[in-house]
């Protein structure tokens, strides 16, 4: 770190709450995240777009938060692990990642939790094949991914379920 | 990561003065998927950084059946993709688009940032060679096009000059007689740099030959290519499987590819005439639905 940068002044949203901090140019979103909003959830695998362990939502997207910086994120409406669990309720996809043990030393599991939120939102009833090619950019060093790919599946029964059933209580 | 200012100016104009103000030392940021990485890695290295993305132009995607489509250059891979007729018409860009790194890139990767880091293997410049497209840039010395097959000089290095930069990508309209594919050959289904890509377009007359045909070739030179004459030989051809098969072997002649960790010359050789073949039977079948 060399001295005497100016900071840049921003304002976003993080899990729902307008969130204001200081950064370098330089620095990363995941730098912010973990190091100034203490979000340590995202993780820093690889550092260059490749494993997606610091996967975030940015405008309902899922990005690699290392390959976004800080400045980027005037404005933006950010998504992260912390903020899939509603209170002291686990989300579906972590109930069903628990239950199905998909993980193993659990670096990747962030970043996986948050793009299969992204995925089963987008694309209920997705099929074994495409939950594959878009969960592609998270990578897992233990599991061997069936585990993973199975704990989607079942979430997404589970979260189809729940859809059915407040429709029909409406 | 050496320190650098950033700006992210709203107009193409403001852009051009901060891009000519600073010259070489200026770095612009579209989807920042490759210039993050090559900054923080020290291969290039920036004094400003200049965000595109809040220019209103490099975000829009245009098409009409007079002037085709006009791609904002920071329109994102995604954006492309999930257009369901913007797919359909271009199906090699569509291709392509949907195979460059994994969700998380394609939501933030554009088709311009891709051209303008001229890597040999880039994905999406085939499509665009393919498709007959042109780069609409500007700089300090006003506006010029440069066509996708002449845009590339080098392995990361592209034709434009200080201060200059990519507004859209202009492609021409596209009729029903007319299909485009790309495929790359990559030892796993997803998530990696192409050992060979192909693009293949074809336009058919109305007897169902082949009016015009292009077919590019990514990761075998120095640069994309544009095959010459693989192409011409198909035109006023029957789309036959022995005509595909004389251009793949036409196209092969002009690649000159290396040896390295993603495969041998001599493979990669191999593999332009599997993606040729392939390629062009998928923009038939295109051109032909």
């Amino acid at each position: 770190m060399t001295t005497a940068t100016k900071k840049i002044h921003v304002t976003t949203t993080v899990n729902g709450e307008s969130v204001e901090f200081l950064c370098e140019p330089r620095n990363s979103l995941l730098e912010v995240l973990r190091d100034t909003l203490g979000l340590t959830g995202c993780k820093e695998g690889c550092n260059n777009g490749n494993c997606g362990a610091c996967t975030v939502i940015v405008n309902k997207l899922p990005v690699n938060s290392c390959l976004v910086f800080g400045v980027e994120a005037e404005g933006a409406e950010i998504e992260t692990v912390e903020g899939i669990a509603d209170a002291n309720e686990l989300h579906p996809i972590q109930d069903c990642f628990l239950e199905g043990a998909a993980l193993q030393c659990g670096i990747c599991t962030p970043g996986f939790l948050v793009s299969a939120k992204a995925l089963l939102e987008k694309k209920p009833g997705a099929s074994e094949e495409t939950i594959r090619f878009d969960l592609s950019g998270n990578l897992c060093r233990c599991t061997g991914y069936d585990k993973i790919v199975r704990a989607i599946q079942e979430a997404d029964k589970q979260m189809s379920a729940a859809t059915v059933d407040s429709t029909t209580n409406d | 990561m050496k320190d650098f200012q950033y700006a992210a100016p709203t107009t193409i104009q403001a852009a051009t003065s901060l891009l000519t103000e600073h010259g070489s030392g200026a770095r612009i940021l579209a989807g920042g998927t490759d210039i993050i990485v090559q900054l923080r890695e020290g291969l290039r290295e920036a004094d400003i950084v200049v965000d595109i993305k809040k220019i209103p132009e490099l975000r829009e995607c245009q098409y009409s059946d007079e002037s085709g489509l006009c791609l904002g250059a920071a329109v994102t891979c995604c954006e492309i993709y999930e257009d369901a007729d913007l797919a359909g018409r271009y199906g090699a860009l569509a291709d392509s688009t949907h195979i460059i790194g994994g969700w998380q890139i394609q939501s933030r990767a554009s088709v311009g940032g891709n051209l303008c880091n001229a890597s040999p293997a880039a994905d999406t410049i085939p499509a665009l060679i393919v498709l007959n497209a042109e780069a609409q840039v500007t700089g300090p010395n006003g506006q010029r096009t440069i066509a996708a097959d002449a845009f590339c000089t080098g392995p990361g290095i592209n034709s434009l000059v200080d201060g200059e930069f990519v507004v859209a990508i202009q492609i021409p309209p596209q009729s029903a007689s007319m299909g485009s594919a790309y495929q790359r050959f990559i030892p796993r289904n997803e998530m990696d740099i192409a050992v060979v890509g192909v693009g293949s377009w074809i336009e058919l007359d109305a007897d169902g030959n082949i009016a015009n045909a292009r077919i590019s070739l990514g990761a075998v030179a120095a640069t994309p290519l544009f095959a010459v004459e693989a192409s011409q030989f198909l035109v006023g051809k029957e789309p036959s499987d022995d005509n595909f098969a004389e251009a793949a072997e036409l196209a092969k002649q002009i690649a000159t590819p290396i040896t390295d960790m993603r495969g041998t010359a001599h493979y990669r050789t191999h593999l332009v005439g599997v993606l040729v073949k392939r390629t062009l039977t998928t923009a038939l079948a295109r051109a032909q639905a």
